[in-house]
């Protein structure tokens, strides 16, 4: 017998996140590990935590095995819980076949059954590829307010860059009148966060319609949303002005990490009040060894630091030997920069290995063409052998070997 | 085979009078330590570590901290369906080795009621990772009464720690409580391992004698009636019997082999997760030789320090061979050299505050400097 929640969460968190490359290809998006001791899904189930919800079903299909073992039975979240908690729910097998999640809503779909069984009076949809701090319970009221059967969760965008969204174009009450996929010439900038909240019994409905049509891609954005408004549904938009950011590109990712740097950017994970919890490793405090230089950068525990790191975020158990410098880079857990070796705006994967003297990514000002320039990345458990020269923009996914 | 014939005991206020001010409110084992830690943590992880599941945890006084810290066991993998963490309630006398017995004899029906045959009694005030397993293991192999862990140090006599002589088999024929100026040699540190039948069987007969001792009535008067063998503890070890070796054993964690020993062994130190974020340095930070904990910010210098946890210091500040307890706020423009601040101190903008190498200064939990 479950217990009735108001209120059931679902994270879409199944993306391969093509766009990441070489950090996505072990693991899924929500995976990757952001901000020195995170990995981008503990932000949207930190938020749901502190927002009260205690039902969340994660929704995986690419790579699952590392978002399965790092979600595990929920208890850094807090999500380990009599009958509610956090569920990891991948595509089954059924009795009349098998499916893989055809798209955002088919996932949904497919895990009504999930949803039905805490009777919920709503469904709040997430994803797990942005980093930002968000109070749902806020949303969730005024979508009570509003008597909505769907609220949508937008971010004022710059007008010159709303084309790269999804737009809500609204009248006057907040009411929704036209959803527009990356139009040419948009007529709002209220860009949509990939955030919804629906009544449970019209979201059932219209999934239930929409796996009927043939034609239907079965995503929110593309089908569901706009199938609704043309249902008349009472639909808003829930207005956000805090930090927020897609962090589907490598150059996003970067720029989101570096972000934490900038004492402007209002994304405070000091917040005792709003904590981004995770699962870690339990290392010792990291080290600063004598003769190092540490600025503008964050650490976490574990590390050895004898170089020089500067506009950094290191994650935890990374060595820097002696004479290495990094600069403007993201160290993920466990790597380890030998002496001599010089990293620039690049992100090191899981347990890379830069042998001595090797130079990875450059500064935008040392590249001769501006349009080569951008972040270098290298993926997990890579070696980049001695005195080896990875240039800007680089994508190394194979062993280089060097000057031994 | 004995992996889960073997349970734990812990005495987290076994020595609270030699570590003054800092064990005035709370016991040896919830004493902070090396900038995470508490030192409960190593002998709870060395006891884990060799694969013992029950936990007896004797507490005995000022222990709000220490129950806070441990909770349900779940960080040291001790919130369990069968066995886990106990919570063992008060007993008498607080002198350093006093209370053993009766606190043993308080927990009779505990033990008896345990499925293990085999006991680890250990306090708290060494630092250490150490293969547990394998003096189990020598325990068994040889039948002794009692195995005694011991460490080869040099000791000063206001401790009145246990000294051992062992004859060539390791078995302990002498067992002198040092009171010489200083000394060095074998000294116990408070770990033995017992058979729960020869455990429960000493205890009821002590307390049939109104012995109260264990190390004195028993141990010491009956070295030749029993059989004791010593067990060298040969791994890393500091035993944390005053504050000024606490001091000296927060700074050995700078020097990398001591870290190596003690974190990196494939037998991890478990302790209470806090969900800090991770340390920020600002522009103008300037740190080296030092340990910082996460959810810490640096602006200002920092050498030759242990910083633990949530601790802000702040711009033009200068903190040198300190410990700083978490969630400390040093502020601008203070010098600190050779001092302890306990958690949550706060010293204000433009502060001074020096001690000496053999004499930090302590400053007391939550003060206002």
């Amino acid at each position: 017998m479950f217990r009735k929640q108001e209120c059931v969460a679902m994270l879409l968190a199944g993306g391969q996140g093509s766009r990441l490359y070489a950090l996505t290809r072990r693991i899924a998006k929500p995976a990757v590990p952001f901000g020195g001791k995170y990995r981008i899904i503990d932000f949207p189930l930190s938020n749901c935590v502190n927002s009260g919800i205690e039902t969340v079903g994660v929704l995986t299909q690419y790579q699952p095995l590392e978002l399965n073992d790092y979600i595990g039975s929920g208890q850094p979240w807090d999500l380990d819980r009599l009958d509610a908690g956090v569920h990891v729910l991948p595509p089954y097998q059924r009795h009349k076949g098998a499916d893989w999640y055809k798209g955002t809503a088919n996932a949904i779909y497919q895990n009504m059954d999930f949803i039905a069984r805490y009777d919920p009076e709503y469904v709040l949809v997430l994803s797990g590829d942005h980093i930002y701090k968000m109070n749902y319970a806020d949303m969730i009221e005024e979508h009570k307010q509003n008597g909505a059967a769907c609220t949508v969760a937008v971010l004022e965008v710059e007008m010159s860059e709303a084309s790269r969204f999804g737009i809500l174009n609204t009248n006057p009450d907040g009411s929704i009148y036209e959803f527009e996929e990356k139009p040419a010439h948009p007529k709002s900038n209220l860009a949509s966060m990939g955030i919804y909240v629906f009544n449970w019994k019209e979201l059932r409905r219209y999934l239930e319609a929409d796996e009927q049509d043939p034609h239907s891609a079965n995503d929110f954005g593309k089908n569901v949303i706009p199938a609704m408004l043309k249902g008349g549904e009472r639909m808003f938009t829930y207005r956000f002005d805090g930090y927020w950011k897609d962090v589907g590109t490598i150059e996003s990712l970067w720029e989101a990490n570096m972000d934490l740097l900038n004492p402007h950017v209002p994304l405070d994970l000091l917040d005792p009040n709003w904590r981004i919890y995770s699962r870690t490793a339990g290392l010792p405090p990291h080290y600063i060894a004598a003769g190092a230089s540490v600025q503008n950068s964050m650490l976490s525990e574990g590390s050895n630091i004898a170089g020089k790191v500067d506009f950094s975020v290191i994650f935890s158990g990374v060595t820097v030997e002696e004479g290495a410098v990094i600069r403007d880079s993201i160290l993920m857990p466990g790597t380890h920069v030998k002496r001599g070796a010089c990293v620039q705006y690049a992100i090191l994967a899981e347990n890379t290995v830069i042998e001595e003297n090797a130079t990875v990514g450059e500064r935008p000002e040392d590249c001769e063409n501006l349009e080569d320039w951008g972040v270098a990345v290298i993926a997990e458990n890579i070696r980049i052998g001695k005195g080896v020269r990875v240039p800007a923009k680089a994508m190394v996914e194979a062993d280089l070997e060097g000057a031994e | 085979m004995h992996k889960n014939q073997a349970m734990g005991l812990l005495f987290p206020n076994m020595g609270d009078g030699t570590l003054r001010e800092l064990t005035e409110k709370r016991s040896v084992g919830s004493t902070p330590f090396g900038g995470r830690y508490r030192l409960i943590d190593f002998a709870l992880s060395n006891m884990v570590n060799a694969g013992i599941s029950k936990v007896g945890v004797i507490t005995k006084k000022n222990y709000t901290s220490l129950m806070d810290h441990l909770g349900s066991g779940k960080s040291w993998d001790l919130s369990r369906k069968n066995e886990g963490l106990y919570y063992l309630p008060p007993h008498g006398s607080d002198d350093l080795y006093e209370g053993r017995i009766s606190s043993l004899a308080d927990i009779q029906v505990f033990l008896q009621n345990s499925k293990e045959d085999i006991v680890v009694l250990s306090d708290c005030y060494t630092v250490c990772n150490m293969d547990l397993d394998k003096m189990i293991r020598a325990h068994v192999l040889s039948g002794a009464d009692v195995t005694l862990g011991f460490v080869r140090d040099t000791l000063h006599a206001a401790t009145g720690q246990m000294m051992v002589w062992q004859d060539d088999d390791g078995r302990v024929t002498d067992i002198v409580f040092n009171q010489s100026e200083t000394a060095t040699g074998c000294f116990g540190v408070g770990l033995y391992v017992m058979n729960k039948a020869y455990l429960l069987q000493m205890v009821k007969d002590a307390v049939g004698r109104n012995l109260m001792h264990f190390e004195r009535d028993v141990l010491q008067r009956h070295v030749r009636d029993i059989v004791v063998r010593g067990y060298e503890i040969t791994e890393y070890t500091m035993v944390i019997r005053s504050p000024e070796r606490y001091f000296a054993a927060n700074m050995a964690l700078l020097q990398p082999s001591v870290r190596e020993a003690l974190f990196m062994t494939g037998r991890p130190i478990y302790t209470k997760v806090r969900d800090c974020a991770p340390a920020k340095y600002g522009l103008h930070s300037d740190a080296s030789d030092s340990l910082i904990g996460d959810g810490s910010t640096v602006n200002g210098t920092v050498r030759n320090s242990v910083i633990f946890r949530d601790v802000d210091i702040g711009r033009d500040a200068v903190v040198e061979n300190c410990v700083v307890m978490q969630g400390a706020t040093i502020g601008e423009n203070t010098t600190l050299r050779y001092v302890i601040t306990d958690k949550n101190v706060v010293v204000k903008n433009g502060r001074t505050l020096q001690g000496v190498e053999s004499y930090p200064i302590y400053i007391e939990k939550g003060t206002i400097v």
